[in-house]
């Protein structure tokens, strides 16, 4: 049971391409090792919320969208994000940096409103906030 | 060496260099210049002496005054008055607040809880075995493997009464005999650790703050049902959580808590990680276990239950991270102990994820059965900018609302079912007056629409209409009969869902349904939101202007 | 680490571990507990140890261990400074970079509590 499970997999590929998503081609790759059909692999590459097969930002954002952040007026952050990215959820920046997605609850409910980049947890958001971590982000000081 | 009378100590930090110290010690050593002091006044630059925000500063010895905030044109005053007649000068002197700090468990949010769960959180070091060691860690698996068999281990689990904290409330100890009992040469034991109830993260706090308190529980778990390997499922939300219980789980292999021959005995054991996808799903019991073998994160129809076939077609026993977390403890200190916090059906304590319209938000754990009051009162220190408590909305999408009447409700599992909520994984969102109850309903619909994995149809396509209702009220189209739908529809949901994600989805609705009809009545009737948060369409105001008009 | 073959050996190790947590202590005049769970990372604890590495080495001050916990639970604090010197942990709420340099000079290095931003000791 040391092998890995088509869920780490397709963790490994995705986070491999700089594109963040799971191409096609790195689909089949994932068929061939796992030795399952190409259905197979998109079945469950499409289940799950943090897989894409289609092409991604540099670095995804992902805006807290639970009740805790919902109260805390989160829908504010949100329409600034879109504001400063210019994009809406699900879309792609056109320099290819960000994608903006949201997500059901980051678990950050007592420094509402939240949300992440990459790995990194940001709370008790303002609006004022956003640009200066987009800035930052674009920097690569994160 | 010479004999001063007077020392005078001047910080020459940098930042009382950056506030004007320079300034003032050469309009000192010009004062005392001019008085023939100098050979009497040992004048010393010191180092930063810290309290930055009074510098610059300056002490006089031997009388130990301190002088705070000096300008240049004090030099004089303090020459004349303190240095020559030896009359310190009152207005420049450093004044000691009298503060008297209160220890951590004075303070009311640390005072009324009861830490088993969360005792090493924020305490130790979680990258460092010995720090858990030091706390007494891994002694409750050496009493187990040493001095307990099996069925002992079990006993106790079933004597302490704990029951599985992920949000069901089963008594773990009957989970684990059912697993036990099962005749398989290969068992499992699954720490459930994919926290997706918005509201609740108490999960992540453990295995942030205290992961070896998690991989403990599940070893003494895996020798009592007799399970060689374990695996945690843990959502790939928690980055951090992830990492640390990458080093706990290296550090225990290190030491030998975890792999062959534990402690000397003949018992094995293994735990392997497993990251999730962000599925809300694969929190359920049977989806997890599809996720777990990296299929797509479908419930399956229950039975065959998990502890009869579960990951791979082998016994399983399932536990949430807090379940686990309490063995240590109740291996240690005995079921006795462990009942000696919470009421008789619901003995321990509960982690709550305190969020929302409350004055101190964070995690709380407290006995059984504490009373909501004290929760959002006492230890959160109640509703913020003068607002009343309206609602507490417990477990999630899966969970209902208490409404204030019922502020003294204790927090445990009868009495919150009772009221149509669940304790579920420990999510406690607080809302006051400006929050609105359909548009809360509404929020959790949205979420169980998103997150349902489509399987069956009930679950499907009977939240979608459930949430089509909902948006035609909060848009004020909605109909008097609508509210009879809704609860027709979330009933039928309730009993035909395949799995505890459906089951529950309604919930929300219900319970709101049920405490705050006239929220919805005014949506229906008035076209209006009490709390001004649905925003309902001013086409539909015209149309029942005109509509007035004409009637009158 | 050794592997722990018995139960004696756990508690042996138990005692030695104990025993060098207190000689820690004693080695270094200061301990700085940072809250870096997932809450205090997002409430700013990151910039806060960056401040507190970077105060700590311009005033050349050694005699300090830093080291990283989970959450206490007291999320709305966060980020959360614990500072143990002298004897007693006092724990700082709301720390921001700025704060936390002070920390530094004024708590750390010269042992003087700023009781207005303090939560509570230990």
């Amino acid at each position: 049971m040391k092998e890995k499970s088509l869920i780490d997999l397709l963790h490994d590929v995705q986070e491999s391409n700089p594109k963040n998503y799971v191409s096609k081609d790195l689909a089949k790759k994932v068929a061939e090792t796992s030795n399952l059909s190409l259905s197979k692999v998109y079945g469950v590459a499409t289940f799950y919320t943090m897989f894409s097969v289609t092409q991604r930002g540099k670095h995804i954002i992902r805006v807290c969208r639970s009740l805790s952040c919902h109260l805390a007026n989160g829908e504010s952050i949100l329409n600034k994000l879109k504001e400063v990215l210019g994009i809406d959820i699900g879309e792609t920046t056109s320099d290819g940096e960000f994608t903006l997605e949201e997500s059901s609850c980051l678990g950050m409910c007592s420094i509402a409103p939240s949300m992440m980049i990459d790995d990194v947890p940001f709370g008790n958001l303002k609006e004022e906030d956003i640009e200066g971590i987009i800035k930052k982000f674009k920097e690569g000081a994160l | 060496m010479k004999i001063y009378r007077i020392h005078a100590l001047i910080c020459a930090g940098a930042q009382c260099i950056a506030a004007g110290g320079n300034g003032f010690e050469d309009a000192l050593k010009d004062e005392l210049k001019k008085h023939e002091l100098l050979k009497e006044v040992n004048i010393i630059e010191t180092g930063c002496m810290g309290s930055c925000q009074l510098g610059p500063l300056m002490a006089v010895y031997p009388e130990g005054v301190i002088y705070t905030k000096l300008k240049p044109e004090d030099a004089k005053e303090i020459v004349e008055e303190h240095f020559l007649k030896g009359r310190a000068v009152k207005r420049l002197m450093w004044k000691e607040k009298e503060t008297v700090l209160p220890s951590l468990s004075e303070i009311p949010f640390f005072a009324k809880q009861t830490k088993i769960v969360l005792r090493n959180c924020g305490i130790i070091n979680p990258e460092d075995i010995n720090e858990y060691i030091a706390q007494g860690g891994y002694e409750a698996l050496g009493k187990a493997l040493t001095e307990m068999t099996r069925e002992d281990v079990i006993q106790v689990v079933k004597d302490s009464g704990l029951r599985g904290r992920g949000g069901a409330g089963f008594p773990t100890g009957k989970k684990w005999q059912l697993a036990y009992e099962q005749d398989s040469p290969i068992k499992y034991i699954v720490c459930n650790a994919d926290e997706g109830d918005p509201g609740a993260y108490m999960n992540r706090s453990v295995l942030e703050g205290d992961p070896h308190s998690v991989l403990e529980g599940m070893t003494i778990a895996g020798y009592a049902i007799g399970a060689q390997k374990g695996f945690i499922y843990v959502r790939a939300e928690y980055p951090l959580a992830v990492k640390r219980l990458e080093i706990a789980i290296k550090q225990a292999k290190q030491a030998g808590l975890l792999g062959k021959n534990i402690l000397g005995t003949n018992f094995s054991f293994d735990i392997e990680l497993r990251i999730g996808a962000g599925a809300f799903v694969c929190g359920e019991e049977t989806a997890l276990i599809n996720s777990i073998e990296g299929k797509r994160g479908e419930p399956r129809k229950k039975p065959p239950f998990p502890v009869q076939k579960g990951v791979f077609g082998f016994p399983t026993v399932i536990n949430n991270v807090e379940t686990l977390a309490n063995i240590p403890v109740i291996i240690e200190k005995g079921a006795k102990f462990f009942r000696s916090f919470g009421t008789e059906k619901s003995p321990g304590t509960k982690v709550f994820a305190l969020a929302g319209k409350v004055n101190i938000t964070g995690l709380v754990e407290v006995p059984l059965g504490t009373p909501l009051r004290t929760i959002i009162y006492d230890i959160g220190g109640g509703i913020p900018e003068g607002h009343s408590f309206k609602a507490a909305q417990t477990g999630g999408p899966s969970g209902g609302v208490i409404p204030s009447q019922y502020i003294d409700v204790p927090m445990d599992y009868e009495s919150l079912t009772s009221l149509g909520a669940i304790m579920g994984s420990g999510g406690l969102i607080v809302m006051d007056e400006t929050s609105c109850m359909v548009d809360v309903a509404k929020f959790f619909l949205k979420f169980t629409v998103d997150e349902s994995c489509g399987k069956c149809t009930p679950c499907r396509e009977g939240t979608r209409q459930m949430l089509n209702i909902l948006e035609r009220i909060t848009s004020g189209k909605g109909q008097m009969e609508d509210l009879e739908l809704l609860e027709k529809l979330g009933n039928t949901i309730k009993l035909a869902s395949l799995c505890g994600l459906g089951q529950t989805a309604p919930n929300p609705v219900l319970t709101t349904l049920r405490y705050f009809r006239d929220e919805y009545i005014a949506h229906i009737k008035d076209k209006k939101c009490p709390s001004n948060v649905c925003k309902l369409s001013s086409e539909v105001k015209n149309e029942r202007k005109v509509f007035n008009r004409s009637s009158s | 680490m050794d592997k722990i073959k018995s139960i004696e050996d756990l508690r042996k190790l138990r005692e030695q571990a104990k025993a060098f947590l207190r000689t820690r202590q004693g080695e270094v005049k200061v301990k700085i507990y940072i809250s870096m769970g997932t809450v205090g990372i997002a409430a700013g604890s990151r910039d806060v140890l960056l401040a507190i590495l970077d105060e700590l080495q311009k005033r050349n001050f050694t005699d300090v261990q830093i080291i990283e916990r989970g959450s206490m639970g007291l999320d709305v604090e966060e980020p959360v400074v614990g500072v143990d010197r002298d004897g007693v942990v006092v724990y700082y709420g709301h720390v921001a970079p700025e704060m936390a340099r002070q920390i530094v000079a004024s708590h750390v290095i010269n042992g003087q509590i700023i009781s207005d931003w303090v939560i509570a000791k230990e």
